[in-house]
């Protein structure tokens, strides 16, 4: 069924992405609306994630619309063997967007094509996020006051970090150059560095996460090390305080320099960093709830009129 | 075996398609792609054959049968060399090889364990997305697979 789903990033177009970060920078300057007004939307999260499942409900409550769903697979029916097309199918009866998380990689994507209610991926297992994704890059753009020709070093987990892989993927529409930072164990998966080669990105790759590279930089997305990526946790306990930042690595740093992180953190970023001013990785979360009040419009088909404000 | 036995075995066609140069190992799979088991038609399969290109081969024939492109082309994917003769009044009168489609429905299934598609009572999808070295992407999950990865369901 064809709609206007987001379960991608890599589906939108350069103008896309512009024209969301456009309204994104118009929600935060104007948080309050009643384009869904009369409008329900559900949020079903079969996989918990409090922080993403809050940032969507604001968004929607500050477009005036309401909320249904579950926060929690194991109260629904699905733990008694329902399958997700049924899933779907039962609840877009009732609304007019669906917003869901899902612990399998490819569900959103399915989801979509089972529903006539277009679907936003609020993250599909390791695959896709476009929303944080849309959040990151308007980060970037909100911090740098632009995304073309900026140096963006990757922190930490370039394995399996599926932040950090979308955010190559949306970059290259503005030609960066990228540091990878990591250890041998979780760096860039030779697909990721494939593409950027076939799409004309300038890389670097290091394992040492160094202040040559950390002064030359303007960006530095840290990511966390997860404990459950390791079959062998002495190598995480080798690893795991390798790549974190400390707020004395920063001095020579860029002017313009800010450090953002999807959150939660655990300790790759030292708490004495949180005091400076080059910490940015609160407000990028912050940002998230103008950049999917960005997204539910745009699927939703909804001309945001920035005039009549 | 020979030769005049061999031809005896795979007996000629009035009408209908037969599909020569099977690999030994993928007839089976072949069989069912097609929907082979399914059909009342006369049907003549032979396996490990000599043949002077690839040692030994499989061959199907369907007595009046003409399959679609798409279906057979379905095949591609395992019997990349598999050959097409179509059979009108004893004659071929058509010979082509099969081509690999630009998505494959339901034929592979997916590597990762923590794909929708494995978990999920539907049909998997693949693009294709390097004809030359068989290289294919999951429309759900998006993970990609080589050649030599492949399973088919």
């Amino acid at each position: 069924m064809e709609n206007s789903s987001l379960v991608s990033i890599n589906a939108l177009t350069k103008d896309e992405i512009v024209s969301l970060l456009e309204d994104a920078k118009y929600f935060e300057e104007h948080p309050n609306h009643r384009f869904l007004a009369g409008k329900v939307v559900a949020t079903l999260f079969f996989e918990p994630s409090t922080r993403t499942r809050l940032s969507f409900e604001t968004a929607v409550n500050r477009l005036g619309g309401r909320v249904i769903g579950f926060s929690d697979a194991s109260t629904t029916s699905s733990s008694k063997g329902e399958s997700l097309k049924d899933t779907i199918k039962m609840v877009s009866n009732y609304v007019d967007l669906i917003i869901m998380r899902h612990h399998l990689e490819g569900a959103a994507c399915y989801a979509a094509e089972v529903s006539p209610v277009p679907i936003i991926n609020a993250g599909d297992g390791a695959n896709q996020h476009p929303s944080q994704t849309l959040l990151d890059l308007y980060s970037i753009y909100k911090t740098q006051g632009r995304l073309n020709n900026l140096n963006i070093t990757l922190v930490g987990d370039l394995k399996y970090g599926r932040t950090v892989h979308s955010l190559i993927m949306a970059m290259w529409h503005f030609n960066p150059t990228f540091n990878f930072v990591a250890s041998e164990e979780l760096k860039m998966p030779n697909e990721y560095k494939e593409f950027c080669e076939e799409h004309g990105i300038k890389y670097n790759e290091v394992t040492d996460f160094s202040e040559d590279v950390i002064n030359n930089t303007d960006i530095i997305y840290m990511t966390r090390v997860q404990r459950e990526r390791f079959t062998d946790l002495m190598e995480y306990e080798r690893v795991k305080n390798l790549y974190t930042l400390h707020n004395a690595m920063l001095e020579n740093s860029r002017e313009n320099l800010r450090i953002l992180h999807p959150l939660p953190r655990v300790n790759e970023i030292s708490y004495d960093v949180d005091e400076n001013p080059k910490a940015y990785y609160f407000n990028q979360a912050k940002n998230g709830l103008f950049a999917r009040q960005a997204i539910i419009c745009k699927v939703l088909g909804i001309k945001i009129n920035k005039e009549a404000k | 075996m020979g030769e005049s036995k061999k031809e005896l075995a795979v007996a000629a066609l009035e009408n209908g398609t037969v599909i020569d140069h099977i690999p030994p190992s993928a007839l089976f799979k072949v069989v069912n792609i097609l929907g082979i088991t399914k059909l009342d038609n006369g049907i003549t399969i032979g396996n490990n054959l000599d043949s002077r290109r690839y040692g030994k081969k499989g061959i199907i024939k369907v007595a009046d049968l003409f399959f679609p492109e798409d279906t057979l082309n379905r095949i591609a994917l395992i019997a990349p060399n598999a050959k097409i003769n179509v059979i009108r009044d004893f004659k071929i009168v058509n010979k082509h090889t099969v081509s690999l489609p630009d998505d494959i429905i339901d034929i592979v299934k997916c590597n990762n364990p923590k794909c929708i598609t494995n978990n999920e009572p539907m049909k998997t999808h693949f693009e294709v997305i390097d004809k030359e070295n068989v290289t294919i992407k999951c429309h759900y999950c998006e993970r990609t697979t080589n050649k030599d990865d492949i399973v088919i369901k």
